[in-house]
């Protein structure tokens, strides 16, 4: 029992860790480094978002880049026709329109008559961002192939925020309360049936509860998410393009989560730090450039084959990320104290 | 007063009729054993109870309301519990988490997020978890617990919901027969809230636990009535001795 309580500190202390790290980080790297960072911030909602769905709720999704890129064509849009870049708005808008993307997509492939297959879900995302990549890149009003480019800066007022430090802590903070409310609500006790539901859905029925409700609704809370996430990364890129929306970056989403460990919300984050930053170095190189895809997949393979538990796994026991959701309170009962030092 | 009434239920697989016209009256509060040989069909009725199939043909009436053809998660709603023959516990999750999830299943989405009954149901829980012996175990992963006390969470996962129809498939199997005499134990207090039918094998055990019994064999009910009724039944006799 008391080794047990010792492991379940870690988690806390992993997350305390990177917080830390964060928050100091541009004090001590230059511009360059801190645009990089900021990126990668920025990825780790999309990342979350992904991992929200599969990790917590079993929805394998491919969806997670969709809902990235039409937030980030939203805003992109907005600038670049409208000229509207102010931050409050940007960001509600990117919100709104993950929230309401996802929420269709919840309603088409998970809401139906019957509970979906996982490969159901899978095809239907997948498809559905596929055809959007195709469209946007087709569509020349919104740039076609070339993508958007915005050419304002993301605006408080008539203060621009360039990529840079401040930038850098306003994608922080959005990363932080997205995780914040993200623990909460893997850690409720409406947490507590998505991880039911992850073991035996069929199961849950015989309790009484009605599981494709919580499922969508998760789905569309992960879609604000990354809806959140690809407003910023358009302002912060000043771009966004058919690659930022299609399968490519949804599956960026899956091997951030893989690769990082499923089952905790600091895992994906891990995931996207790791491979931005193999991905950054190897760039350097160009003898290296073309086969990133080979190299991607081959990390993948190892982590998947090795060690499915991912990057996380080797820190934290899978006990502790399956965590306790009831508050075990024997210390109120009198004389009952058995398992509590 | 009756608060399970099946009448004529049929079931077919392919060509075998699983069950064919079934009809058998359940009192409220009173203990209904379900017993008969391997593949007679209990465990196909009460999946149809449970809404795990839809029966062919016939009615089922639950309190007063047809369920025939509604769905599990309703009819668990409306009070009518089932226990799987395959233990059904969620093994990664804990003791504890197990009962909760049990327990907090009326619960809104909206109470859920905010966590609402997480410390107003933990005495109940507790209380539960003493009493089938599982308090030291609270927080073990359930899938770490022998087998015989999986079959005790499963079954405290039920009982704490006080429904008012408990069906359990085989709750004691794979016991042992200390195990056994304790299970029935366990189930004696609940008569107070809960109608239970259950289904065994050993007719030993269940008819010092039940006031009616009916025998099913070949998807028919061979004989139905109250234990000293059936044990004095030689079609039943017949079945027992020859093909058991
Ligand atoms: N899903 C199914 N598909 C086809 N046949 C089935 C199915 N389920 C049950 N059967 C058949 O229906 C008959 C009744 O099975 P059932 O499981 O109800 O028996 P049982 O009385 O519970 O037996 P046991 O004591 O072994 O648990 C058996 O012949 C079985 O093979
Ligand atoms: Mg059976």
């Amino acid at each position: 029992m008391k080794d047990k309580k010792a492991n379940f500190k870690r988690l806390p202390l992993l997350e305390a860790i990177i917080l830390g790290f964060l928050v100091v980080a541009p004090l001590f790297l230059s511009d360059f480094y801190t645009v990089i960072l900021t990126r990668m911030l920025i990825l780790c909602l999309l990342a979350i978002s992904f991992e929200l769905c599969w990790g917590y709720s079993g929805i394998m999704t491919f969806g997670q880049g969709l809902f990235f890129g039409m937030a980030g064509y939203a805003v992109a849009l907005l600038a670049n026709k409208v000229g509207f870049v102010q931050i409050w708005g940007v960001i509600p808008i990117g919100i709104f329109v993950g929230t309401i993307v996802s929420f269709l997509l919840a309603w088409l492939l998970l809401l139906g008559k019957k509970a979906p297959e996982i490969i159901f879900v899978a095809l239907g995302t997948l498809t559905f961002s596929y055809a959007a990549e195709r469209l946007v890149s087709g569509w020349y009003y919104v740039g076609g192939g070339n993508g958007l480019s915005i050419f304002e800066f993301l605006s408080f007022g008539s203060y621009e925020i360039e990529p840079g430090v401040l930038f850098y802590y306003i994608a922080g903070i959005a990363l932080l309360v997205s995780y914040l409310l993200s623990r909460y609500l893997v850690r409720s006790q409406l947490g507590l049936v998505l991880a039911a539901m992850r073991q035996d859905e069929k199961r849950l029925l015989f309790l009484g509860y009605r599981v494709r409700g919580f499922k969508a609704l998760v789905f569309t809370f992960a879609g604000a998410v990354a809806g959140l996430g690809g407003a910023l990364y358009a302002h912060h890129e000043g771009f966004i393009g058919p690659n930022n929306m299609g399968i490519g970056i949804s599956t960026m989403a899956v091997l951030y989560t893989l690769f990082g460990g499923v089952g905790s919300l600091i895992g994906p984050l891990i995931g996207v730090f790791a491979l931005e930053t193999i991905s950054f170095t190897l760039s350097g190189v160009d003898a290296f450039k073309s086969f990133w895809p080979v190299i991607l997949g081959a990390i993948l393979l190892v982590v998947v084959t090795f060690k499915p538990d991912g990057l996380t796994g080797f820190i934290v026991s899978r006990r502790e990320r399956i965590g306790t959701f009831g508050r075990i309170d024997k210390k109120e009962k009198n004389g009952r104290k058995e398992t509590k030092d | 007063m009756t608060i399970l009434a099946i009448e004529n239920i049929g079931k077919q697989f392919g060509s075998l009729k699983a069950l064919d016209g079934i009809d058998i009256n359940v009192e409220k509060n009173t203990f209904h054993g379900l017993i008969g040989p391997n593949g007679s069909g209990k465990s196909t009725l009460l999946k149809a109870l449970a809404g795990d199939h839809f029966a062919d043909q016939g009615t089922i009436t639950f309190d007063g309301i047809d369920i025939t053809h509604q769905p599990p998660e309703y009819r668990a709603s409306i009070g009518l519990n089932f226990k799987f023959q395959i233990t059904a516990i969620f093994p990664e999750l804990s003791v504890y988490d197990n009962i909760l999830l049990s327990v907090q299943s009326t619960a809104s989405i909206w109470e859920l997020i905010r966590s609402r009954s997480r410390a107003s149901l933990n005495d109940k829980i507790l209380e539960t978890l003493e009493q089938f012996q599982l308090l030291d175990k609270a927080e073990s992963l359930a899938g770490e617990l022998s087998h015989g006390q999986q079959q005790w969470l499963e079954i405290s996962m039920s009982v704490i919901r006080k429904p008012k129809l408990l069906l359990l498939d085989e709750p004691t199997g794979g016991m042992s027969p200390e195990e056994r005499r304790a299970t029935g134990e366990l189930l004696l207090p609940i008569r107070k809230e809960t109608t239970l039918v259950i289904v065994e094998h050993d007719l030993e055990w269940i008819k010092d636990i039940c006031d009616n019994l009916t025998v099913l064999d070949q998807g028919k009910v061979l004989d139905s009535g109250t234990v000293d009724k059936i044990e004095k039944s030689n079609k039943v006799k017949e079945v027992y001795t020859t093909r058991v």
